[in-house]
């Protein structure tokens, strides 16, 4: 196996035991991005001091969590001194003179940014088709998209260009790409893990969260990221578990899965109602009690959320007004020009009576926020299907302005409402993965991570590697 | 004629002098300091900042609002405020609109009236704009140094009808901002910002369908003569059948009188929405009750007490009040003279307050029997005198003042010490 292709416990029991240097490690991922990346299109920007800072690691004498490991970092968290763009031009040329708090945390624990990846501009996509930069494509089938918003660092796991990578969540867009790309991807709870210095998409439910090779690296790495910080007010001040060493010691037994009817409905993709029954009695048989239940209609939060994320993407798109990062306001892409159009005119009419968009989606929000409430006082998890479907075609977003919010529907509810849920591989269908997504309550990361893991460890999909031949 | 009512409401704009930033660590201080030095990615509204509220600027808001008698929100919000000015980094200004700290307040003047206020709420101040000519070219600079101040905005009701009355309202109200030691409330660095909006009306029970506002009046005088104008301008438009515009209007204080300057905007156009970075502030009854056990005494219950205790007049009393040097030298001696004298004393300039107080008025009698004494005890200095050292007077002097425990008038003492000295010789 070549040092790219290892995950994140591999490469730091090999570099422990002195099997290779982080060196090595970070030119094997770079030489992989050479060769691959030109396919793919995961990464915009590379960090030019990455092998340096490698040799550093290797001289380093202090322990540290992450040392010396190469990841990929989505390219709406500040790196200072590293261009970030978030895919849109408008920030071309913008330099940050500062570090997000997540990016600041894994090189406090050692960790190297080997570069900032692809993504739909601003985050405004699940296809990553909508960055200013060109779209990224699937390492399992380069006709297809990668998913999004997230879909350059899900791409870079899933092509064995990093050992992890860090993507950002509003609805769907760490899972839904991870379910695209075969890979596993962790949402934390609203509040679990610091917002400072990332490019605000809609504030109220943006989350940092690890893109991993497995849900034991995922848990790893996010015990690392996540916990108060003084910069974001929205961060809870709970504790932060040693989720990784936790993971091992509790079995299934007892663990109460609910299956909710509205996210298995006729609208889902041929197979993939199969490979989610399949789930069900492979955790079954760890030991968990799954039972199906009803839940409000995941369809009620596609409009809850359109007009939330609308009204708060024009706010936070506001300070870009053409004055300060050397683009001026044409710069913008015809979909930010969207959002911020209808997100000035939901919260418009706030006062003048054409409708109270915001306050009665707001109203919705806590219905659906109540109905998660009861559902958890008798489970502590619920699954379904990540994406109705696998990845689809390039060119499927286009002239599909609710192209997002129709691919995120199984898991918009449950962003808007603040949980925390993963994606695991859980099968294929015409050679493409499918996600498996098992949410649970806000700040219940463990109780994810363990039934993710055990049901991980069950299977062998997530070792499945796609054919990076593609000359 | 039908006799026509105004109404006026008042809007004052307070930046409260917490040594950090409303939603940032950086210094709060930005007069006079060196343009964009108290900066930092929250206060410049880089991508990816968030705000973290100041924990003093709030208390200090709600113990305004508690000073004005106001009902303090259980549960209060941010809101973002959207519009575009350059002054605004990120193209919103993080305020209070439906939930605010403090609402339902009173000031009542000395008429009794009670002026009635709306709210109190918390924001942040804007950058600075600085207009220059550099090599000939008008150009607008940016000062961010102001950039997320703590901003503290007073709305009365409409409820106010003269300049005098207003007037009267903001003096006593910045007395109280003052008093609570919150802000500097200087006009002339802007720490205290006034504005008008005033309406008239034929129908006193209803509010007029128009409102002009007057901005940036940066004195208490010139409230006063703004509303006084604004009166008249719109009194004779009305009679004119004219209904006045809504609009926002400056005041020109030389030609006094007030200009217009935009078009009002409607709130709608604001899109207000709760601020989604910063959690609501839930505020207990004991949080609460806390902050009223450590409000200082108000200025009308000061100058209620000095006028019952001491029997000062009452405005002795209010302009003791006002000033906290004069109160505080006013309290450190009211043991050793009369009351009344030393307020009287003290307002009309008559002693330095820098300096202990001399009792000039106990001394009015240089006893003589002292002069005496020291004339007796100091012989050789006597000597000296006679001998044509006028100088040695000092010392004698010096010796009066110690024996006197410094309660007499050197001069006076220097007189009388010359009159018995020219007396011995002759």
């Amino acid at each position: 196996m070549k040092l790219n292709q290892l995950n994140l416990q591999e490469a730091l029991d090999g570099l422990k035991n002195q099997l290779f240097s982080s060196k090595e490690l970070i030119q094997a991922c770079l030489d992989q991005i050479k060769t691959k990346d030109k396919y793919l299109h995961a990464f915009l920007t590379l960090n030019s001091q990455a092998l340096k800072e490698a040799e550093a690691a290797d001289q380093d004498k202090i322990a540290k969590p992450l040392k010396g490991i190469p990841y990929a970092l989505k390219d709406n968290f500040l790196t200072e001194g590293i261009r970030t763009t978030a895919s849109a031009k408008v920030l071309d040329e913008f330099i940050p003179p500062y570090e997000s708090t997540v990016s600041a945390r894994l090189k406090a624990a050692g960790a190297i940014c080997l570069g900032k990846t692809n993504m739909d501009a601003w985050a405004h996509g699940s296809s990553t088709e909508t960055s200013d930069y060109g779209p990224t494509h699937n390492p399992w089938n380069l006709n297809y998209l990668p998913g999004g918003s997230s879909g350059g660092s899900a791409a870079a796991v899933s092509a064995d260009m990093c050992t992890f990578a860090i993507g950002s969540e509003t609805a769907g867009s760490v899972r839904q790409p991870s379910a695209w790309c075969g890979v596993t991807g962790f949402k934390p709870s609203y509040g679990r893990v610091s917002r400072y210095g990332l490019i605000a998409m809609a504030s109220s439910t943006d989350s940092p969260g690890p893109i991993c090779k497995t849900v034991s690296d995922a848990a790893l790495i996010t015990q690392v990221i996540a916990g108060q910080d003084p910069y974001d007010a929205t961060t809870s001040a709970l504790p932060v578990a040693n989720y990784s060493q936790n993971l091992n010691k509790t079995s299934l037994a007892g663990l109460k899965i609910a299956i909710p009817q509205e996210y298995l409905s006729k609208d889902l993709a041929p197979q993939v109602r199969q490979l989610i029954q399949k789930a069900i009695e492979q955790l079954a048989k760890l030991g968990a009690k799954l039972k199906p239940v009803t839940l409000l209609d995941p369809q009620y939060s596609i409009g809850v959320y359109t007009l939330v994320q609308r009204s708060e993407v024009s706010s936070n798109l506001a300070r870009f007004d053409g004055v300060r990062y050397g683009q001026d306001r044409s710069a913008f892409s015809h979909e930010a020009k969207n959002r911020c159009l209808l997100g000035t005119y939901a919260l418009s009419s706030r006062y003048h009576g054409e409708g109270e968009y915001y306050n009665q989606a707001q109203k919705v929000r806590t219905l659906i926020i109540q109905d998660f409430a009861k559902l958890f006082k008798s489970f502590n998890l619920y699954l379904g299907p990540t994406s109705p479907g696998p990845a689809l075609k390039l060119g499927a977003s286009q002239n599909n302005p609710m192209f997002g919010e129709m691919e995120d529907r199984l898991v918009e509810a449950a962003a808007i409402s603040g949980l925390t849920g993963i994606s695991v591989p859980c099968g294929f269908t015409n050679g493409l993965p499918i996600g498996l997504q098992l949410t649970g309550p806000q700040f219940s990361e463990q109780i994810v991570l363990n039934a993710a893991h055990a049901y991980q460890k069950s299977t062998a999909y997530h070792l499945l590697k796609p054919n990076l031949n593609y000359d | 004629m039908t006799k026509l009512f105004s109404t006026i409401g008042l809007e004052i704009h307070v930046e409260l002098k917490t040594k950090s930033k409303m939603f940032c660590g950086c210094p709060a201080d930005h007069f006079q300091v060196k343009p964009n030095t108290h900066t930092c990615p929250v206060c410049l509204g880089l991508p990816g900042a968030l705000p973290v509220p100041n924990k003093t600027a709030i208390d200090w808001t709600i113990m305004i609002g508690l000073a004005l008698d106001c009902q303090i929100n259980h549960e209060s919000t941010f809101d973002r405020k959207h519009y575009f000015y350059p002054d605004l980094p990120k193209g919103f200004q993080i305020s209070q609109y439906d939930d605010p700290f403090c609402q339902q307040g009173y000031l009542t003047l000395d008429s009794g009236k009670k002026i009635l206020i709306n709210r109190v709420h918390l924001e942040e101040d804007t950058a600075k704009l600085i207009h220059k000519k550099i090599n000939n070219k008008d150009v607008t600079l940016v000062d961010f140094n102001r950039s997320g101040v703590a901003l503290v905005e007073i709305v009365t009701e409409p409820v106010v009808t003269s300049g005098n009355e207003a007037k009267e309202f903001l003096k006593k109200l910045r007395d109280i901002l003052r008093r609570l030691q919150v802000s500097d409330c200087d006009m002339e660095k802007g720490s205290m910002r006034l504005e008008a909006n005033i309406s008239l009306t034929a129908d006193a029970k209803h509010l007029a369908e128009y409102k002009v506002e007057v901005k940036n009046l940066n004195s208490f005088r010139f409230v006063d003569q703004a509303i006084n104008y604004e009166i008249e301008r719109q009194t004779s438009l009305l009679e004119q059948g004219i209904t006045p515009t809504q609009e926002t209007r400056g005041y020109d204080d030389l030609k006094k009188q007030t200009f217009s300057q935009r078009i009002k905007e409607a709130a709608g156009d604001y899109r207000y929405f709760p601020e989604p970075d910063i959690p609501p502030i839930v505020l207990s009854k004991e949080y609460v009750e806390n902050l009223r056990k450590q409000l200082p005494k108000l200025p009308e219950t000061e100058t209620a007490e000095l006028v019952q205790r001491f029997h000062l007049n009452n405005s002795t009393a209010q302009l003791l009040v006002k000033d906290a040097v004069k109160l505080s030298y006013f309290k450190k001696y009211l043991t050793e003279i009369e009351p009344v004298k030393l307020a009287n004393l003290i307002i009309n300039k008559k002693i330095d307050l820098t300096k202990p107080l001399l009792l000039k008025t106990a001394a009015q009698a240089v006893d003589l029997k002292i002069i005496e004494k020291v004339i007796r005890e100091n012989a050789d200095a006597v000597a000296k005198y006679k001998a044509g050292k006028t100088s040695v007077v000092g010392f004698l002097v010096g010796q009066v003042m110690k024996q006197t425990h410094g309660k007499v008038d050197p001069k006076q003492a220097q007189q009388e010490l010359l009159k018995h000295l020219r007396g011995v010789s002759s």
